[in-house]
């Protein structure tokens, strides 16, 4: 069984390979991770079209056009248009911008509030480590969707409160993986040198302990943003995210693309693709960068 | 044979089919059966009098009686009222300023307590003059009502100011359910959370959030009433359930109406299993700005909101997707008192030129310190039809002329909550939906905010009052046409107190096996579900 002093040894070997890791790393993590490459460039897909919407979407995503509503796909209109002859390809591309804000801000904040909490629950342990994991338990027992729908039911609509909604269910869950990191890395012997050296307990957990539980971090992370984008669109669809006329994946999937959804199937069917897409892509991604950090799994 | 005597043998044939078809169709009423429906929307309170809601009005009529009411064989009719807890309709007497009606005796409250002429007069004390701090939305109604009495047990006198035609569709207005005496006493708010009427039905549960039902009332007052055993009614926000529940049987009916494209939907997928009903709909879909905040208290930003909007072309297109249809002032389209299509063009909002009306919208914008734009925020309700729709079209023609608006989206109580109290909107989309047609009433809405119980403008204008007033008082049609066309033009164009977006059209598809219920321009009327009933041999 590896121990955590072979993954540091691990990692330091890995500061002297990083020059090289970084010119043919990329190609290199590709031939290993293949799905994760797929992974990657899906995610990489959606960035560029939530950073250049402006210059990708062919229409205005908001511009209704009713002398094309509910077309088909047609060489005018790649994916068709919805009821008011809003057009779905610009409504997609627009939406991935609303998909990654949400998911990237949800997944960072919830992610490095529940890193600090559940490094410094791990690093006091005693009462303080007991109590605090039991305040976790509770807000584990509830299942995501249904805190999320909580904390939108008394917080109210809108993106802000969206993002919200997301990131607190994802604080208890990120705390207590990376508390089971950092119990065992409470006990390493430079954590206690610097107790010994009279370190205040913010710089231990800062610059000591949250370093070394970076990788299942970065883990939880990439899986939360996939997760917090399918929350997006779960809320959205519910009519409890953003609001009309916003491009947002979930939003298009309700109303218009359910009443419509026999006779103009791709009002419905192409947001679908898009959320699938998104959160296969950032969970590939994510699985591919667990197996790349985690030695275990690196040594098979 | 001469064209005249063919003309006459078509004509006799076509009555004679005519007759034949309606011996065919008096079918004998059966009794039993629970009736399920489905309602868009779940009720912002049990009270009726403070609502205006046809999530009032659905599940919860049936529980309740009237003094007088629309004629349930003849629901589109606007002068065929008939007493339901009176005896008798009331003759007018002293020049029109007297009604008395008679009570019917033997009437008793679901649980057991006789109902009395005191009854009926606290009922329309509460309507005509609440206590303080208990809502009435129809208030306004009854202005020309000087006082309301009970001599005896089984004697109501209604006393007015001056007589009015405008009285008896007042009277039977399907919201003015009739309470007990003795719980208003106890607390006025005491119906805003219970339910005791003397209605066909009996309540029997609620599950928020779900559903709602009631049981037949066997000591009815009207004999052999009601045919069903129960119903059922469960709340479905999205339309897409409730089309699937009616497709699938698990609702027979929705009474509110549905969009051209679900009423395609259900015949083309069932058939014959299917009846559709249609109608004009007395309900207008209307913007109201926010005068106690800015920029709405600024007439010209108003304005600009209106002159954005493209109606004409939007009637033509939105009626393909939701259930509005007609352009339309504030009165009734094609109501004798509604303006002609040439007079609705003269107005700031219904100029056949729609770059023109734009380019004007912009100036007065500019005019007003907005050149840059203008972010305003919506409050709108959250059922799609047509709410949403519709509220997503506004935002899209007021982004035509630099108005970036948000909509704030919320179920119907929060969404009254905002209307009424919070008030943290510019402009909110509401609606004018009312009973039996009637321009002098339904216009109402739009009087200064301390004398209308549903004007949510915030504005007084008390030239529009005297207005209000006088039209009323005026005893010829061709005077109240003349002056309701000055009050339309200042709400709409001079002071655009509101804003009128497109009339609604009722489309009711339901189950061929629902029988007894008659489509009406109002959602509101006959919803009481006395006389509906399931015919088994179609089930």
């Amino acid at each position: 069984m590896a121990t955590t002093s072979e993954i540091r040894v691990e990692a330091a070997f890995e500061e002297f390979e990083r020059p090289r890791w970084r010119v043919s790393g990329i190609w290199q993590f590709a031939r290993r991770q293949p799905l994760g490459a797929a992974g990657g460039i899906i995610v990489i897909i959606m960035i560029l079209a939530a950073l250049f919407a402006d210059v990708l979407a062919p229409y205005d995503p908001v511009a209704n056009d009713f002398m094309a509503m509910s077309e088909a796909p047609s060489w005018t209109h790649p994916l068709g248009t919805d009821q008011f002859g809003r057009d779905l390809l610009s409504r997609i591309i627009y939406g991935a911008r609303t998909a990654l804000f949400v998911g990237f801000v949800a997944a960072f904040v919830g992610g490095t509030a529940g890193l600090i909490l559940g490094v410094t629950s791990a690093y006091f342990g005693g009462l303080f480590d007991l109590v605090f994991q039991r305040v976790m338990d509770v807000f584990m027992a509830f299942p995501l969707v249904i805190m999320a729908l909580a904390v939108v039911a008394i917080l109210g609509k809108g993106t802000e409160n969206v993002i919200l909604a997301i990131l607190i269910p994802f604080i208890p869950r990120c705390a207590r993986v990376v508390r089971s990191s950092a119990l065992s890395i409470r006990e390493m012997p430079y954590v206690d040198a610097a107790r010994a050296l009279g370190y205040r307990h913010h710089r231990i957990i800062l610059r000591h302990m949250i370093p070394n539980v970076t990788a299942p971090f970065l883990i939880m992370l990439t899986a939360f943003v996939g997760q917090a984008i399918l929350l997006e669109a779960s809320l959205s669809y519910l009519g409890l995210g953003v609001q009309e006329p916003t491009p947002a994946w979930g939003l298009m999937l309700q109303g218009g693309a359910e009443e419509y959804a026999e006779s103009a199937p791709w009002m419905p069917i192409f947001p679908g693709i898009a959320i699938s897409l998104a959160v296969f892509g950032f969970n590939l991604f994510g699985d591919a960068i667990r197996d790349t950090l985690d030695p275990r799994l690196r040594a098979r | 044979m001469t064209r005249f005597r063919k003309t006459l043998m078509g004509t006799a044939l076509a009555g004679a089919a005519a007759l034949l078809a309606q011996v065919a169709g008096a079918e004998e009423p059966q009794r039993g059966g629970t009736l399920h429906f489905v309602v868009p929307d779940e009720p912002p309170s049990f009270d009726g009098h403070r609502e205006t809601t046809f999530a009032a009005v659905h599940p919860i009529a049936p529980f309740y009686s009237l003094l007088v009411r629309v004629n349930p064989d003849n629901p589109s009719s606007t002068t065929d009222f008939v007493c339901d807890l009176c005896t008798e309709m009331a003759k007018p007497e002293d020049g029109g300023k007297r009604y008395t009606f008679q009570i019917r005796e033997g009437v008793e409250f679901h649980d057991g307590t006789p109902l009395t002429a005191h009854d009926i007069v606290a009922t329309f004390q509460k309507i005509i003059d609440p206590p303080e701090g208990v809502g009435s939305a129809r208030k306004q109604y009854f202005e020309m009502v000087e006082s309301v009495s009970a001599p005896d047990d089984k004697t109501v006198v209604f006393q007015l100011k001056y007589a009015s035609g405008a009285f008896m569709p007042a009277l039977a207005n399907p919201f003015n359910y009739v309470y007990s005496k003795a719980k208003l006493d106890e607390d006025p708010h005491w119906y805003e959370k219970n339910i005791l009427g003397t209605g066909p039905f009996k309540f029997t549960d609620r599950q928020a959030g779900a559903s709602m039902s009631g049981e037949r009332y066997e000591n009815y007052h009207f004999e052999g009433r009601p045919y069903l055993d129960g119903w059922q009614a469960t709340f479905a926000p999205k339309q897409s359930v409730r089309v699937q529940a009616i497709r699938g049987d698990r609702a027979a009916i929705e009474f509110r109406g549905f969009p051209p494209k679900s009423r395609d939907d259900l015949k083309e997928a069932l058939g014959d299993q299917i009846t559709v009903q249609e109608s004009d709909w007395n309900c207008l879909l209307i913007v109201t700005p926010n005068q106690k905040r800015k920029p709405m208290d600024d007439a010209r930003v108003r304005k600009a909101l209106t002159l954005a909007i493209d109606r004409w072309g939007g009637s033509e297109y939105l009626s393909e997707i939701a259930i509005v249809k007609t352009v339309g002032g504030i009165a009734f389209p094609g109501h004798p008192l509604a303006a002609t299509k040439e007079e609705l063009q003269e107005m700031a909002g219904y100029w056949p030129d729609i770059e023109r009306s734009r380019a004007e919208a912009k100036r007065l914008l500019e005019e007003a310190g907005y050149a840059g734009g203008l972010d305003i925020v919506m409050n709108n309700r959250e059922i799609d039809q047509p709410y949403k729709i519709v509220g997503t079209w506004l935002i899209d023609q007021w982004r035509q002329v630099g108005i970036r608006a948000t909509q704030e989206v919320r179920p119907t109580g929060p969404f009254y909550d905002q209307l009424r109290t919070k008030k943290e909107w510019d402009v909110s989309l509401e609606f004018n939906c009312q009973t039996i047609v009637n321009p002098l009433l339904d216009v109402s809405k739009y009087i200064s905010e301390d004398k209308s119980g549903s004007q949510y403008g915030g504005y007084i204008d008390r030239e529009l009052d005297e207005m209000f007033e006088e039209m009323n008082r005026a005893p010829e049609e061709e005077k109240q046409r003349e002056i309701m066309r000055a009050y339309e033009k200042r709400i709409l164009d001079e002071q655009v107190h509101s804003m009128i977006t497109l009339w609604w059209y009722r489309i009711v598809p339901h189950r061929s096996y629902v029988k007894g219920w008659k489509i009406s321009p109002s959602h509101y009327i006959n919803q009481d579900l006395s006389n509906v009933w399931l015919d088994k041999s179609l089930m």
